[in-house]
């Protein structure tokens, strides 16, 4: 045991993250549960209700399925990048939750235990750079499927996510002044009076354009606009494969929900309810906004989509920094 | 408190420094050596990923995630849609060959024989100074007080870079 002893905390990591992925995963299939559910009642259908009660049995029919699909590999596809495309993709979406604080210390038989996996003093930073690597995911997808839709979609998806990826960056600059810090437990802790949204309103709404046109979700989803562009960037791909890509997807709004959450709702705290149980309710509440949003909302056309983003939002988002910086100047 | 102070720290960061260092040569001999233009391109991305394991290891977390929020997604991914929009350029029968590779060797040369002679007698001091905790307050307090004139020349530098790219794109006018 005294031997074993130093290779405690690297177990506790190794177990958390074990955990994390789990949980993501399964998140992500009851996302994709809800959002049918949720989206079927919106538009007077019933959705999926047939696999066990209420249909909560779907996402395991559906994993069922889609390993037992097909896998057909194009002829043009340029066979290694086509296989790594999906893990680029999934990877960089896994890993950003890395940061995201579920909750404060805890303690489990003697040993305590952080609700997240690493506080990195530039935790914002890390999520962004992760984001942006994601971006490869679909650019090699798309160049790599030998398909035209697929590139095209490629293209689109890149150009619109390096796009937003400005604004979404500059929206949080105003949340990260008033705390003076880039770490995200330390930006929860920042809150403990006032939530950022009631002192950075616009840079939240900046923060959940740019989110959903970052996660690529409608009416922001112009990379696999189905009426054009058959399915975008994973037009060829089958089985397993498409599946990481819609994993990454779903992934990625989990965490652009818990960042948001992070930042300008306070994070895991709340009053009555442990901080855990808190954390889990706002993001549920952002992935329902998400979801109506979709329902809601008809796809842009592409050249708006741009134009939105660098001559609305960029400008907005720079305003709101001078803005916050100004204020926050005057008042000492 | 770091979670593996129990460890023979030394033995595994020397590891992992031979690793990212090995990575990053690698990718670099890659980069100019590979047919495929597409394929360089991401070795060129692998190479900048591993420098920032490098900056990771020198406990500059800041630098690091800097280096993949810019080089790794932002100008590789331009690198990447210029390869892409061009067109015939993963054709094998277009020549890798430069006209100019004279011109490119003597330069090499140059370079080459400046840079061996900083590596061979520079000194390479340690720094004894402790590693800062608050990284980031710290590097905004020297940008804006002592390296403001740097920094500002940068930023100038960039906006200069950027009005001409917009020129050279516009359309001509009348044309």
């Amino acid at each position: 045991m005294e031997l074993l002893s130093p290779l405690v905390p690297i177990l506790i990591i190794v177990i958390k993250s074990g955990v994390a992925i789990f949980a993501l995963v399964t998140a992500f299939a009851y996302a994709v549960w809800i959002e049918r559910r949720v989206m079927a009642r919106m538009q007077s259908r019933i959705g999926p209700n047939r696999a066990g009660p209420f249909g909560l049995l779907q996402p395991l029919a559906d994993a069922v399925k889609v390993l037992l699909k097909e896998e057909i590999i194009p002829q043009d596809a340029k066979v290694p990048i086509y296989l790594l495309a999906p893990a680029v993709s999934l990877v960089p979406a896994l890993l950003s939750f890395a940061v995201v604080p579920i909750g404060p210390e805890i303690e489990i038989l003697g040993q305590k235990i952080t609700l997240y996996l690493a506080d990195l003093n530039v935790g914002v930073l890390y999520v962004f750079a992760l984001a942006s690597v994601g971006v490869y995911g679909i650019v090699l997808a798309g160049w790599s499927s030998g398909s035209k839709y697929s590139f095209l979609g490629a293209l689109r998806s890149s150009a619109q996510m390096l796009s937003y990826e400005l604004p979404l960056g500059l929206s949080v600059v105003g949340a990260l002044m008033l705390a003076g810090t880039l770490s995200l437990v330390q930006l929860v802790e920042a809150q403990k009076n006032a939530w950022f949204i009631l002192l950075q309103p616009l840079g939240f709404l900046i923060f959940i354009v740019s989110a959903v046109a970052e996660v690529n979700r409608a009416p922001f989803d112009l990379p696999e606009a189905e009426t054009e562009l058959v399915a975008g960037y994973h037009t060829e791909y089958t089985s397993i494969k498409w599946a990481f890509f819609y994993m990454a997807e779903y992934i990625n709004m989990i965490v652009v929900s818990s960042i948001a959450v992070t930042l300008f709702f306070g994070g895991w705290q709340g009053p009555f309810f442990p901080p855990a149980v808190w954390y889990f309710l706002k993001v549920a509440a952002f992935i329902f906004l998400f979801i109506w949003l979709r329902a809601t909302l008809p796809r842009l056309r592409y050249d708006r989509l741009m134009q939105f983003g660098w001559k609305i939002l960029l400008p907005l988002s720079l305003v709101n920094i001078i803005a916050t910086a100004a204020i926050m100047v005057w008042q000492g | 408190m770091p979670p593996f102070e129990n460890l023979p720290t030394d033995l595994v960061l020397q590891g992992i420094f031979l690793l990212v260092a090995g990575l990053i040569v690698v990718a670099a001999v890659a980069v100019v050596t590979l047919r495929n233009i597409f394929h360089s391109a991401l070795a060129l991305i692998l190479c900048f990923s591993a420098v920032a394991g490098l900056y990771i290891l020198l406990e500059a977390p800041f630098v690091a995630a800097v280096q993949v929020l810019i080089y790794v997604g932002a100008i590789s991914v331009l690198i990447l849609f210029a390869v892409m929009l061009t067109e015939r350029v993963m054709d094998p029968k277009m020549g890798a060959r430069n006209e100019q590779w004279w011109l490119g060797l003597l330069l090499t040369a140059i370079a080459a024989t400046g840079l061996g002679a900083i590596v061979g007698f520079a000194p390479w001091p340690l720094s004894k100074a402790p590693i800062i905790n608050d990284q980031i307050t710290a590097l905004g307090k020297e940008f804006l007080t002592t390296y403001v004139l740097p920094f500002e020349v940068a930023s100038l530098l960039l906006l200069m870079a950027l009005l001409g790219a917009i020129i050279i794109a516009r359309e001509k006018e009348g044309g």
